[in-house]
């Protein structure tokens, strides 16, 4: 279970966080959403600690973030960034076999129990086929997915994903939530697609510059009166085989507003 | 029958793993064995093509020493066989006491320059990193233009130039850690702005140190040191410094090559994965900017071996820095000691610099490589 409690975070004078409490329950997929600049990405990161919390705190399994050591932490919170990975001329299965970083000693080599957890790895995103490949030559949704694998093994209870579905395409957008929804880990993923949001998270955090929104079950928090406040865009939702859907209009105000200026 | 035919191009795909999976008892899935014995490989034919090269460096030269000849007075010094003296007192001292210091020396610094050109460029996330962009050379090179010109350190005696040198290389690594440090934390970027930015100031001092001397002379030494030279070499000299640094070095930038692998992704990548990018960059730069000043100090600036070995190394073996850093001070060691042969003899009787040679043969071996590269990525 990952706890923030009433966690804030500035840059300069201006509050980027503003006192967001959230917890994300075992075994559920927590989404963040909002709009750009709303702070989802810095949220997410003060979760896993790449940056310190002003004020409160977040705590793992009920254990304060701060307490933990680097290391402690990436044993128990396994988190896919948003990074490139410039030039690197690395294996997937020497990608993947990074996880396995938090496990080992400085002196110990990767055991043969090692690369079966990476080999389960591949195989549960079915990336098993590109073990040998060069990471630099995959296409963007083979990535994610290598660095989903990487990150299960780090065999962490909790998972955090920063837009993992980014550049790419609709169909591998589907595939890689739909692994991640698979997996029982304690998840939460920052999402710019809506709809993506309803599908595969059981709750939402949604943000509005640095503050909550709303929270709560996913089909309460995709009411489309909040999100149309929030996003100044007119919504409808439709519901059809117990799937909601999105649809999405411009406000005649804001086309007016852009046209204006 | 059917289903070998089946097999076959999944075998052939890539050769290295399908031989691999057929020979050893578990498959190799991952391919990581056939890496492994692929490094393995490289660091024995390496080893041996450095000992070669050892043999023929020592023997070259004014006077011709025969392979063979060499290679009984090292064994009889190493290991005491063959114990009979077979060989004349003068080719017995050239051999162990002139040239051979300054093969052990090109190997140390060729390797050194190398496994610091890995862990720089890994470092600052930038394959264009070299050594020599930290300053650190600037800062010894301003110590050594300090005690050729004004004398400095003559209390130290025959080793005032390389203690000097050390001096200066200090200087400038505290200068960049501190300028490096002043947001709070180190960053790539900052390090190399800050490396930049006392390069200059310190080749500033050097030069200035060259115009305020007046002595032609002294200018020519200093420029000569500048250029590096394995000349200052001998048993007794800084050389035990050097093999003892960079010997720590490599064993250290080996160790820690899942952490290197790491911080060459990226910053949040080595933070998740439970290593502080800043508090790992802090003290690979303390280990870098260590065995930089001892290896500017003992011969000189040699450019373009730590920039270019780095990428010899990942062409062979790949991306992980625990195969990259040993096999790359193997490349470093061998590139130098065949460079210092070229100095030593293609201008006969006169030496020319060994910076020079590195930098000629590496210039155009950099260009190929960015046009493998734009090859590759287009």
């Amino acid at each position: 279970m990952i706890r923030a409690e009433d966690v804030s975070w500035s840059y300069g004078d201006s509050l980027t966080i503003d006192g967001i409490s959230l917890e994300a329950r075992p075994g559920r997929v927590l989404g963040l959403i909002g709009p750009n600049g709303s702070g989802k990405t810095t949220l997410l990161r003060l979760l896993y600690g790449a940056l310190k919390t002003k004020t409160g705190h977040v705590a793992i399994n009920d254990k304060d973030l701060r307490s933990m050591s680097a290391k402690a932490t990436a044993q128990n919170l396994a988190v896919v960034v948003q990074e490139s990975v410039g030039e690197s001329v690395m294996t997937v299965s020497e990608m993947v076999m990074l996880g396995r970083l938090p496990h080992l000693s400085t002196f110990q080599r990767a055991s043969d129990h090692d690369e079966d957890i990476v080999a389960d790895c591949l195989e549960r995103v079915g990336a098993l086929p590109l073990a040998s490949r060069s990471f630099a030559g995959l296409s963007g949704g083979e990535r994610q997915r290598v660095l989903i694998a990487r990150a299960l093994a780090q065999e962490a209870t909790h998972l955090l994903l920063d837009e993992p579905t980014n550049h790419l395409d609709i169909r591998y957008q589907h595939e890689v939530l739909s692994i991640v929804r698979a997996l029982d880990t304690t998840t939460i993923v920052v999402l710019h697609d809506l709809n993506l949001a309803a599908r595969y998270c059981d709750d939402l955090v949604l943000l509005r510059s640095g503050s909550v929104a709303a929270a709560g079950p996913t089909s309460q928090v995709l009411d489309p009166q909040t999100l149309t406040e929030v996003y100044g865009i007119g919504v409808e939702r439709v519901e059809s085989g117990g799937q909601l859907h999105l649809l999405f209009e411009p406000l005649r105000s804001a086309m007016a507003e852009a046209k204006q200026s | 029958m059917a289903q070998t035919a089946r097999e076959r191009p999944v075998a052939s795909g890539r050769s290295l793993a399908g031989r691999a999976s057929t020979s050893s008892p578990a498959p190799d899935r991952l391919g990581l064995r056939a890496q492994r014995r692929r490094t393995v490989s490289w660091i024995i034919g390496l080893s041996a093509l450095l000992l070669v090269s050892i043999v023929l460096g020592v023997g070259a030269g004014a006077v011709q020493i025969s392979p063979v000849t060499v290679a009984k007075i090292i064994g009889h010094h190493l290991i005491g066989w063959p114990a009979e003296v077979t060989w004349t007192l003068p080719e017995g001292s050239i051999v162990w006491d002139v040239r051979m210091p300054r093969v052990v020396l090109g190997i140390f610094v060729g390797a050194g320059l190398a496994v610091c050109g890995v862990a720089l460029q890994a470092m600052v996330r930038n394959v264009l990193a070299d050594p020599y962009l930290l300053g650190i050379n600037s800062g010894a090179s301003s110590g050594a233009a300090a005690a050729i010109l004004f004398g400095f350190g003559a209390g130290f005696g025959q080793y005032a130039l390389p203690i000097s040198a050390f001096l200066g290389a200090l200087v400038a690594s505290f200068l960049v850690f501190f300028i490096a440090r002043s947001g709070g934390r180190v960053t790539s970027i900052r390090l190399l702005l800050a490396g930049v930015a006392v390069g200059y100031a310190l080749y500033a001092a050097t030069s200035f140190l060259i115009f305020a001397s007046g002595s032609a002379q002294g200018a020519r030494s200093v420029l000569f040191w500048l250029l590096g030279s394995l000349g200052l070499a001998r048993w007794d000299g800084p050389l035990a410094v050097v093999v003892v640094v960079i010997v720590g070095t490599i064993a250290l930038l080996t160790i820690w090559g899942r952490r290197l692998d790491a911080l060459a992704i990226g910053d949040e990548t080595a933070h998740t994965l439970g290593i502080s990018p800043e508090r790992f960059r802090t003290v690979l730069l303390a280990v870098v900017a260590l065995a930089i000043g001892v290896l500017v100090s003992a011969a000189g600036s040699i450019g373009f071996v730590g920039l270019v070995v780095p990428h010899m190394a990942r062409r062979a073996v790949g991306g992980v820095h625990a195969h990259v850093v040993p096999v790359a001070a193997l490349m470093g060691a061998i590139l130098l000691v065949w460079a210092d042969l070229a100095a030593r003899l293609l201008l006969q009787p006169q030496e020319i610099p060994i910076g020079i040679v590195t930098s000629l043969v590496g210039a155009p071996f950099l260009l190929i490589l960015i046009r493998r590269f734009q090859a590759e990525s287009s």
